[in-house]
């Protein structure tokens, strides 16, 4: 286990000289704490499984650092640093018997015969595979297949992290809740730091302490579950975490006002020195607006149509130009087309270029 | 409901019987009959029963001997040709590159040998091996090694297996590498993660992943050069005396030589009959490899 440093670090597959803009991952320095549980979150192509083959030494960066525990290993192949990985496709060594593809990295590692068979006993109680040690692998299903993977990943006591690229893609929903939740126990009792590659939020909510978000190849958020819902530092995280995800919406703010559509709104901090010239939009999570009857004190809206999502209900409407989602309070019935909608104050956030900007008291 | 009955579409199964028939069943029977018959000069035949079968499988009877000892020379050069291309094969395909322009210039090269006609091979080596002209006779006893395959027996084999070898061994290299190709990169990724050595890159991950292909390229090289005939008649014509000489060739020299064709029938269904039934012994090995790859089919 160790603290794992990214230093500058950055990667183009179309080499060095490419521009920056089209580097599957843009520089980064972060740093992973030591016996965290991390899920990186992101949609397909935003440079998430780079970031992770860069780590564990698959591929090699093109610029920048990485640190484990202060140590550099940026040119240390993958079999010297100590890193285990788990992949999207269960990957068994179709020869062997359960029981010897758990052993597998222990064995190639020259560890004493008693000490393997004690941890792959140890691992294969932890994952219900202990009835299969002796089966060959080959003959089993793809999630027992998955579950072997994920034992051959978590086997070493001693790496400094153990990464998962999608690992649950193959299982079917139900045993996907469960292995989740297996893996979460595993990193309690097995004290290791987890990188948990994934574009599912309920897969990286439920399984991170620490959820690291990124979007065409830049980190743009790294916080808990609750941080990243409440207050997203960037209009993608408000867009892509939660479901519906935020509403987003072009506005002029000044003040403690902003303007939406020709309507004022009030907001709970002051916004006096936003940059200028950048573009200023105002970010709202659907759950803290209300739809309501139409009022002249509210901003009005066109309802096209109400998805009832059983616990609640949101309205799906149309702002001017723009689509915008709000909560449909329990009981409420509006006649016709036309609402308005309610907004708490304290939960609407400014954005200038995408960016989350702090208000003043 | 009911169904028309329409026994029309047997007309259409009517072509391909008819050209079975002539291609297949009735030289097949052709030599059924000819097998149990003695012939003479003036198309005169006699009926000889098992006779020639008799003969044929009984070791000190002059058919039999020069059949058990074509036999044993046939199997002798497969064996020997399996051992050489498989493992060589293996090696090529591990050596070829996987990526960028240098994999169609490699593919193209290991075509070659394929490509060519088989009295051309023969023709080629025929001409490379002699002392007084080849370059690789000629070169051999310029350094020498004194080699000459129409007079030493084991300088026959060699260029025999050479030349085989020099054919062939592309079939089983570009088999292994179409096997190697299906491995998803993720396996070799995995396994250096579990820091397995190449070694055992090779044992658990590429050679398991090739058993399908390598059954096959054994399956066809086998049955190849079980049948060989034109390379080596070509190069040694069968010797020096009866050393390369193999079934086919044996079998050539029966019907046509000694126009023998009760003899030569008999050998022919005999010949028939074993290559059935090393493809047979094939098939069934390939098809449960096959099945061990079905959950639940346990099999301790």
């Amino acid at each position: 286990m160790a603290r794992i440093d990214l230093v500058d670090l950055a990667h183009s597959y179309g080499g060095n000289d490419a521009p920056e803009d089209s580097f599957a991952l843009k520089p980064v320095t972060m740093t992973w704490r030591r016996g965290g549980a991390y899920a990186l979150l992101g949609p397909s192509g935003c440079g998430k499984t780079t970031l992770l083959n860069l780590i564990s030494g698959i591929v090699t960066p093109s610029r920048g650092k990485i640190l484990f525990d202060g140590t550099d290993i940026t040119a240390q192949s993958t079999q010297k640093r100590n890193i285990a990985q788990v992949f999207q496709f269960p990957v068994i060594y179709d020869t062997m018997t359960v029981g010897q593809n758990l052993a597998f990295p222990l064995k190639n590692r020259g560890i004493a015969k008693a000490a393997i068979d004690a941890r792959v006993k140890e691992i294969a109680a932890l994952l219900d595979l202990t009835p299969y040690l002796s089966r060959k692998a080959q003959r089993l299903t793809a999630d027992a297949k998955q579950k072997i993977s994920l034992g051959r990943g978590l086997v070493r006591s001693d790496v400094a992290a153990v990464l998962f690229d999608e690992p649950l893609t193959v299982i079917d929903p139900e045993l996907k809740w469960q292995l989740r939740s297996k893996l979460k126990a595993l990193h309690r009792d097995l004290d290791l730091t987890m990188i948990y590659v994934t574009h599912d939020q309920t897969e990286a909510l439920t399984f991170a302490d620490t959820v690291v978000v990124m979007h065409d190849g830049r980190v743009v958020q790294s916080g808990t579950p609750a941080e990243l819902f409440d207050r997203p530092a960037h209009t993608f995280v408000g867009y892509f975490i939660g479901s519906p995800g935020m509403n987003i919406v072009p506005a002029e703010v000044k003040g403690r006002q902003a303007r939406i559509d020709g309507h004022t709104i009030a907001l709970e901090r002051s916004y006096d020195r936003l940059p200028a010239g950048a573009k200023i939009e105002v970010g709202v999570r659907p759950e803290f607006v209300e739809l309501a009857p139409p009022a002249p004190n509210l901003l009005s809206a066109n309802i096209e149509r109400i998805d009832d999502l059983g616990r609640v209900r949101f309205a799906r409407v149309r702002v001017g130009d723009t689509r915008f989602a709000a909560k449909v309070p329990a009981g409420l019935s509006v006649p016709g087309n036309s609402a308005g909608l309610v907004f708490d104050p304290s939960r609407v956030h400014v954005y200038a270029d995408s960016l989350l900007v702090e208000g003043e008291a | 409901m009911d169904k028309t009955v329409n026994q029309k579409a047997w007309f259409l199964v009517l072509p391909v019987f008819l050209v079975v028939a002539f291609s297949a069943i009735l030289p097949l029977m052709t030599v059924v009959n000819y097998s149990m018959q003695d012939t003479f000069g003036n198309n005169q035949f006699f009926w000889n029963g098992v006779g020639w079968f008799k003969e044929l499988l009984d070791p000190s009877s002059d058919l039999g001997e020069r059949f058990f000892a074509s036999l044993w020379r046939n199997l002798f050069f497969s064996g020997v040709i399996l051992a050489i291309e498989v493992p060589l094969g293996i090696v090529v395909a591990l050596s070829m590159p996987r990526q960028g322009w240098t994999v169609a210039a490699c593919l193209v090269t290991l075509a070659l040998p394929l490509l060519i006609p088989w009295n051309v091979v023969g023709t080629i080596w025929q001409i490379f091996g002699r002392p007084d002209i080849g370059l690789l006779g000629y070169t051999l006893n310029h350094i020498g090694i004194d080699y000459n395959y129409v007079s030493n027996d084991f300088d026959a084999w060699a260029t025999v297996i050479v030349m085989d070898v020099w054919h062939w061994t592309s079939l089983v290299a570009l088999l292994c590498y179409a096997g190697l190709k299906s491995i998803p990169e993720a396996y070799y990724q995995a396994a250096q993660i579990d820091g397995a050595s190449r070694w055992a890159v090779f044992t658990a991950i590429q050679l398991p992943k090739m058993k399908r292909v390598l059954l096959i390229a054994v399956l066809l090289r086998f049955m190849d050069s079980f049948m060989i005939y034109t390379e080596p008649f070509v190069v040694t014509g069968g010797g020096p005396g009866n050393s390369t000489t193999f079934i086919s060739i044996e079998l050539v020299k029966i019907a046509l030589g000694q126009f023998d064709l009760g003899k030569a029938a008999a050998l022919s269904l005999v010949y028939n009959l074993i290559i059935i039934i090393v493809c047979w012994i094939f098939y069934t090995v390939m098809t449960n490899a096959g099945a061990d790859r079905k959950p639940g089919k346990e099999t301790a």
